[in-house]
């Protein structure tokens, strides 16, 4: 055993090599291409997630009737739920794939088929991998970020109290995997609704002491169609959310403020 | 006056976002390409804190101190200059992000709380629970976002970089990329091209890096004439978590809130870990180090799991893992310090570590090496800067945990205006500045391998690798088995060229560019390999049974690496140790 090397943990490989996951995957080759379902068996393994079994079938790319096809293309960065790359629809169910394991996922059925498909709310460009940049546009348009004079050393910030670290700390946690927005019913072409992420973002950002000199501009970009009138309490954000945001929370904290800036502006304005 | 310098920044994480704050700052106007959403880059992995000499616990700490364990902890190996530097501007930069709106945890006074790393015997690290990394990054984000919306940057996310586009006289003009999804391919003019893409950790198949963490970037440079340096010296993190697909960090910040390492003392012990009594756990980091005891540094503590596991056998249940233990420690202080990792354990391994100790092994995590620069973080191609995990300047022959976060942010800090600077002091360039050549060259390329009609998969290949570069190249290296490594690295080179693509599409083709990334993998590993080889000595990372002393007369010097006729060429440099009298680096009690 001196001479050993590091060696990654094996599974054993020869008791479980029988077992074969079945799992169908919507495939769509492009844009404006027809979607079509491929099913494949994998070999089973103890700890799979659904990255880990997409990336066998790239190593293999053959589907159950042996037909060869390509791998199959998703988004995934971390592989550890933190960088919100590859959310997507795994048993019908907005999810991580990283941290969807294939055993949790069968339960007691372990012959049940899984399936994947895309996020349905946003456009597909290949098979699992969706377009998700309304996201990082709608952020914009809540000038979420602290305008600070310059990078250059201007001193220590202002001191913050514990309380209010622990309250922005969770929503500054939102990984923009988009799956509030997936499940979220207002979320759709005819409300144009800017969906949980964005309203909690305004609320971290108008929570901040610096931060918040921008307050009004946010409130305002939140009023009116699209904005935060359109929720409607349905409540699936807070439910799906993999990093459990306070969302509903930050949705009925802000309303509030946007209420009473509308209020104010009408008075003023 | 001349149109504004326009620069090229690539990669967006800590490294190319702050280079993006300084450039777009001083009036520059900036290009950021990245694989992934910026966003969504390997910096949010990071977990445990940043490191600032900000002496808030009244325990007499000092930027030199950080200087001085910065230096010791890398071995002697780092080049002085730039170190003093860096962790002379610590505490302003965390003060800068603070500002930002970083959540970093606080006092009941309301100031920065600071938490105990390894490698230093002071409270130097700012945190923001355990997800210290993403909070940096979004901060970094948000004001590039800012500088977007106000036309100052424009971003080009799924686009790869694919190789510099030089001139004549070798200068740098621009970059060629690769669109990922319609895989359209185009040269973008630039005066200066600043490369932040991060570590090398798919070249060792499993790592506790991203997807995107190749290193085809920097390897692509290499190839093209860039000095790559220490690429020998790659940090094994002594806490992952075992997977299928990766191996997770446990951040150090676990050991730093007071989590122990052990094993049964005897091997045979089969009781659940929590019956065990006190006297019957072999707390071994402790037990060998008092001094620093679960906060020795990083290769130190793999090391000593290594030489727990294969040398004494004592690995839980035969198996290679020992316990990372927490349960002595309240649950309200573990959810308000350690939260995020301690909910990635529990997902991925499904037990709760507030209860049960968490069984980890070492996985390999950083790389120390990277593309040589010079202390203003230009590489040897003229316009071409570097920061951040991609380039050597910094962490010597090992990092200390919470340096990386501090080092990517300085290393954008620097390069930013050095940028700048080059790029107003440039002369304009003579025809098109080798644009048509270089998109001919990459267009070739690309051909090539879509028409290749070979038996070889290119994901086969790439386990392969990882497999052997594991083995061989990261805990403990030997020569014969770094000659066996590199032969089959030749090996896995002449079968990718015999590749076959099963989708040859023009759109969104992840195995496309997959294959791409592939070669300069294969190419980079030799150079991690073949440095390994040459350098007969241990040091930091790098350590060899057969050589276990640190050879300074010898190997006080930094590896630089360049491709000469298709393979590595060896050569070494003298390193700057103007400050710090190099001396022996003991973390025992007596140190």
């Amino acid at each position: 055993m001196g001479t050993a090397t590091l060696e990654v943990p094996v599974t054993q490989k020869t008791a479980t090599s029988a077992r074969r996951i079945k799992v169908e995957i919507r495939r769509q080759a492009s844009p404006d291409a027809k979607a079509t379902t491929e099913t494949f068996e994998i070999p089973y393994r103890p700890n799979m997630n659904i990255t880990s079994l997409l990336g066998e079938i790239a190593l293999n790319p053959v589907d159950v009737s042996g037909r060869e096809t390509t791998p199959v293309t998703y988004d995934s960065n971390c592989l550890e739920e933190i960088c919100g790359s590859c959310a997507m629809l795994i048993d019908g169910k907005a999810m991580m794939a990283c941290s969807a394991l294939v055993d949790r996922l069968l339960g007691d059925k372990p012959d049940k088929t899984i399936t994947l498909a895309p996020l349905s709310k946003f456009p597909v460009v290949r098979d699992l991998a969706v377009d998700r940049s309304v996201l990082f546009e709608n952020l914009k348009a809540v000038k979420a970020w602290v305008p600070i004079d310059g990078s250059y050393d201007l001193g220590a910030g202002p001191r913050q109290q514990p309380q209010i670290q622990e309250q922005r700390y969770p929503l500054s946690n939102c990984i923009s995997c988009t799956i509030c927005m997936e499940v979220c019913p207002q979320f759709n072409d005819a409300t144009g609704f800017v969906g949980a992420a964005t309203i909690a973002q305004a609320k971290l950002f108008n929570m901040d002491p610096a931060g918040s000199v921008l307050k009004e501009e946010r409130l305002r970009a939140l009023a009116g169609d699209g904005g935060i009138q359109e929720c409607g309490f349905a409540q699936n954000c807070v439910q799906a959310c993999p990093k459990q945001l306070p969302l509903t929370e930050a949705i009925s904290d802000m309303g509030r403020d946007v209420f009473v800036q509308q209020v104010k502006d009408f008075f003023t304005r | 006056m001349a149109a504004a310098p326009r620069i090229i920044v690539i990669g967006g994480g800590l490294a190319g976002l702050s280079s993006v704050i300084k450039i777009a700052e001083a009036g520059g106007t900036v290009d950021l390409f990245s694989i992934v959403p910026v966003k969504r880059s390997h910096s949010v992995c990071a977990q445990g804190g940043i490191n600032a000499a900000k002496d808030l616990k009244g325990e007499g700490d000092t930027v030199l101190k950080h200087f001085d364990d910065t230096i010791y902890g890398g071995d002697f190996l780092a080049n002085q200059t730039p170190v003093k530097n860096m962790t002379a501007q610590g505490p302003a930069i965390i003060d800068l992000l603070d500002r930002m709106g970083v959540p970093f945890n606080r006092t009941p006074e309301g100031l920065l709380d600071f938490r105990r790393f390894g490698g230093t015997l002071y409270q130097r690290t700012a945190f923001a629970g355990a997800t210290t990394g993403q909070q940096l990054l979004y901060a970094l984000d948000e004001q590039v976002r800012r500088h977007e919306s106000e036309g100052k940057v424009t971003k080009y996310e799924g686009w790869e970089f694919l190789s510099a586009v030089l001139d004549s006289n070798g200068i740098c003009r621009g970059i060629c990329a690769m669109d990922l999804r319609s895989m359209e391919v185009r040269t973008f003019a630039a005066d200066a091209v600043i490369l932040c893409t991060g570590g090398i950790g798919a070249i060792f198949g499993k790592s506790t890096n991203s997807v995107v963490c190749t290193g085809s970037a920097q390897s692509a440079l290499y190839q093209q004439g860039a000095y790559y340096a220490n690429g020998e010296f790659i940090q094994v993190h002594p806490t992952a978590i075992p997977g299928e697909d990766k191996l997770r960090l446990m951040s150090e910040s676990a050991r730093g809130e007071g989590g122990r390492v052990w094993v049964p003392r005897d091997k045979n012990d089969k009781r659940v870990a929590k019956t065990i009594p006190e006297a019957e756990r072999f707390y071994f980091l402790e037990e060998w180090y008092p001094k620093y005891g679960n906060l020795v540094p990083r290769d130190i503590a793999t090391r000593a799991i290594h030489r727990v596991v294969y040398e004494l056998g004592m690995g839980i249940d035969g198996q290679p893992m020992v316990y990372l233990d927490l349960t002595h420690i309240d649950r309200a202080t573990l959810n308000r310090k350690l939260e995020g990792i301690l909910e990635i354990y529990e997902k991925f391994v499904g037990d709760d570590p507030r209860e049960v100790p968490m069984k980890i092994f070492p996985g390999m995590h950083y790389t120390m090496g990277g593309l040589w620069v010079d202390f203003e973080q230009q590489t040897n191609i003229p316009g071409v800067f570097a920061a951040g995990e991609a380039d050597y300047s910094i962490h010597g022959a090992n990092r200390l945990g919470a340096n990386s976060l501090l080092s990517c942010i300085y290393g954008g800090f620097v390069a930013g205006p050095k940028a700048m600077q080059y790029a107003k002091a440039l002369p304009a360039q003579s025809g098109d500045g080798g644009h048509a050549a270089e998109i001919a060259r990459q267009k070739q390329i690309n051909q090539g391998l879509l028409t290749s009609s070979g038996t070889e998969n290119p994901f086969r290949i790439w386990r392969e690798l990882g497999e052997t570069m594991t083995r061989h190249a990261t805990i403990i290296r030997y020569n014969a088995g770094l000659a066996e490594a590199d032969a089959k690295i030749v090996e896995l080179l002449d079968r990718a060229r015999n590749i076959n693509l099963s989708d040859k599409s023009q759109w969104a083709n992840t195995s496309f560019a997959f294959a791409r990334q592939l070669f300069n993998m294969l190419h980079l590993a030799r150079v991690v390999v073949q440095g390994a080889a040459v350098r007969d000595e241990s040091r930091g990372a790098h350590y060899k049974p057969d050589f276990p002393d640190r050879n300074d007369e010898k190997f006080l010097k930094t590896t630089k690496v360049s491709f000469v006729d298709g393979a590595p060429k060896i050569e070494f440099e003298e390193v700057d140790t103007s400050f710090i009298e190099p001396r022996p680096r003991t973390y025992a009690a007596t140190a």
